[in-house]
């Protein structure tokens, strides 16, 4: 059984202009001590996604679907159950790692105040808990670091304390949302390269969100791009780089610009920009930035299954694949 | 190409910080910018890259006069910018024109996209006809790829890459000849940040600018830079041309930033980065390290690079270097 299981999940939200289709009917699964990255541009629903699992949507955000964590379903969960559950046994985070952190505390009161009230240690072991937490993310001298403001940190070291704070608890499923977007590529690295030890050390599992799909090439287990809140492709991070099929994953890749290979030419472009979540098209989302569309787009887009969980939602044919489904998102659906 | 419109020699910009209280006042300095030179030729770009905190967005703004440098000059077009009073600079300043990092912060949300591109036409020529106005905004709106019938809409109508369109608008309205780009890109989606940095490369020919194109991450400089200039605390490493320095960085920093960038395939990857070996944080703007700045962070470092400042220079190639091992050191990718 996979440590999380997640279907039907749907997220809108409620606004003067009218109701937002965040997250349109997603499924998918986390196994143990896998790592799967969730890749998409701004809008693509995301991080709403990881949101509304957590019970942690905007007060206009409502959700539907099942979220089964070890069994148990978090969407039907109380508030207070819910509270038991994030930080001990998943933790989240986020992007800025700056105002995620408490300026006014030190790095000590606020990773031992975790401990404590996570897992019940007295302040002793608690702060040698924490002290060994941020050696394991290699802040250095983490003895003296440790009483320091966070303002004395910089990025790099914030994003490692905030990882550092997420593993406090042995928490079975780690979520991170962009957590080196906002930093240098150098430190970038350094989180990437944490983030790969973390996963071969532990049998943590994890789910990284990101808008750049080069980031957690060298981290996934598997992967699942997002469009307009819809799985559009999914498969092991080999059949993303090695095959992509659907024609944005193929966009996305084409997007990066990559050192290891010698061109001077224009990058490639995914021109347009992402659908308004307030009138999505009927038919595939999208279609209006496709060099591939047809007329045949207008309709709902098929879905075809292979093996292994791989998965493309296109009017293209998918290698190895079936159709199980076409289904309607938009004006005539949901 | 044609002589240099820019000329920037030795600059530097300190700030002071002042800590403690009314008894214990410290006043300590900090060297943002630490004695940089280059020159720019119209129709050229320039790409500078460097970590966060290295000074390049100061450099950025010491260049525009936005902030006056302690030392050194700036040349534009043979003339010293930095002996200029306020209103003859701020008349240079229609040639010189700057796009900021985040697209949706640097617009005012409560006006237009139409008024956010015409407002430096109004100020620098107020007064210009209506309507001349309007049809140059028009104009503007298309070759940044907007849609001019989008005149009337606030910034939250845009996605964060067409913000980033009005912005570029609103600095090429004047019609300059310097176009500074301070991180134009790196708040954006992948997907958005490559229509943004093509459609910087086909302004640029169209209109000869003299390009100024800041990023930390040496992948997005690449497809739109001639020369790169790597920065490291507020002193100049490396300047290369293209083409040497991605497929042989001279400076052991440049081929620490080129190792960090992912590498959109997970074998290859794997290999390339068993670790990330630029190790360690940049040091304390306080505690600048003797000797070669880098040297507490290189995997090079000999006992020279303690004691020595190496100096920037000049190599066969026409590339400059500030490191002491650059002719045995072989970086190639």
């Amino acid at each position: 059984m996979a440590l999380l299981e997640v279907s039907g999940l749907e997220v809108r939200f409620d606004t003067p202009e009218g109701v937002v289709k965040a997250v349109n009917g997603m499924d998918f699964e986390v196994g143990e001590g896998e790592t799967l990255a969730i890749v998409g541009e701004s809008g693509a629903g995301k991080s709403q996604l990881v949101m509304a699992i957590m019970g942690l949507l905007a007060e206009n955000g409502s959700a539907s679907g099942v979220a089964l964590f070890d069994g148990e379903d978090l969407m039907q969960m109380k508030p207070r159950e819910l509270r038991g559950i994030r930080g001990r046994r998943i933790a989240m985070i986020f992007q800025d790692p700056m105002t995620s952190l408490n300026p006014y505390l030190t790095i000590e009161k606020q990773m031992i105040e975790v401990a404590m009230h996570h897992q019940g240690l007295a302040r002793d072991e608690a702060r040698a808990h924490a002290v060994e937490m941020l050696r394991a993310v290699r802040i250095p001298d983490p003895e003296e670091r440790i009483r320091q403001y966070p303002h004395e940190y910089s990025g790099g070291m914030r994003q490692r304390v905030m990882i550092a704070i997420g593993l406090l608890c042995e928490p079975e499923l780690l979520i991170a949302d962009e957590p080196s977007t906002a930093l240098d590529v150098t430190v970038q690295a350094q989180i990437t390269e944490l983030v790969g030890r973390l996963r071969e050390q532990t049998r943590m599992s994890i789910i990284l969100i990101t808008h750049d799909l080069a980031a957690v090439a060298e981290v996934s287990d598997r992967i699942i791009v997002m469009y307009a809140g819809q799985m559009v492709e999914t498969g092991t991070v080999d059949d993303i780089f090695y095959r992509p099929q659907h024609p944005y994953t193929r966009g996305l890749l084409a997007s990066v610009p990559r050192l290891d290979r010698v061109s001077d030419d224009e990058l490639q472009a995914i021109p347009g920009n992402p659908p308004n979540l307030l009138e999505l098209p009927s038919g595939c989302p999208f279609r209006d930035r496709c060099s591939e569309a047809t007329e045949g787009c207008r309709q709902p887009p098929p879905l075809w299954q292979g093996e292994g969980g791989r998965a493309s939602r296109c009017v293209l044919p998918m290698d190895g694949g079936q159709i199980v489904a076409a289904e309607a998102v938009g004006e005539d659906g949901a | 190409m044609s002589k240099p419109v820019l000329r920037v020699q030795d600059l530097a910009v300190t700030f002071t910080s002042t800590t403690g209280g009314l008894l214990q006042r410290r006043e300590r300095q900090i060297r943002a910018v630490d004695g940089i030179s280059f020159e720019l030729n119209a129709g050229e770009t320039l790409g500078i890259v460097g970590e966060s905190g290295c000074g390049k967005s100061t450099l950025a703004r010491a260049i525009l006069g936005l902030i006056s440098p302690n030392r050194g000059r700036v040349q534009w077009m043979g003339e010293d910018l930095t002996g200029l009073d306020e209103e003859a600079l701020r008349q240079k300043r229609k040639q010189l024109q700057i796009v900021f990092q985040d697209p949706v912060a640097s617009l005012d949300p409560r006006m237009t996209a139409g008024d956010i591109i015409a407002e430096p036409l109004w100020t620098f020529y107020p007064h210009m006809e209506r309507l001349q106005v309007e049809e140059r905004t028009r104009g503007m709106m298309k070759m940044v790829g907007l849609l001019p019938n989008q005149i009337n809409r606030y910034p939250h109508e845009f996605s964060g890459g067409q913000c980033q369109r009005i912005g570029i608008a609103r600095a090429l309205a004047l019609n300059p000849r310097l176009l500074i780009c301070d991180e134009p890109v790196s708040a954006l989606d992948v997907s958005i940040q490559a229509q943004i940095i093509n459609l910087l490369r086909t302004l640029q020919r169209k209109l000869g600018l003299a390009l100024i194109f800041i990023a930390h991450d040496l992948s997005v400089v690449r497809h739109i830079s001639n020369r790169v200039l790597v920065m490291y605390m507020g002193q100049a490493m490396e300047v290369s041309a293209k083409a040497d320095l991605y497929r042989r960085p001279l400076h052991p920093y440049s081929n620490a930033l080129m190792k960090s960038v992912p590498i959109p395939d997970p074998e290859l990857a794997r290999r390339v980065r068993a670790e990330s070996w630029l190790t360690g944080d940049m040091p304390s703007p306080f505690q600048r390290p003797r000797g070669c700045i880098f040297h507490n962070r290189c995997p090079y470092r000999i006992n020279r690079c303690e004691a020595d400042v190496p100096a920037l220079r000049r190599m066969e190639s026409g590339d400059w270097v500030a490191c002491h091992r650059a002719e045995e050191l072989d970086l190639s990718i």
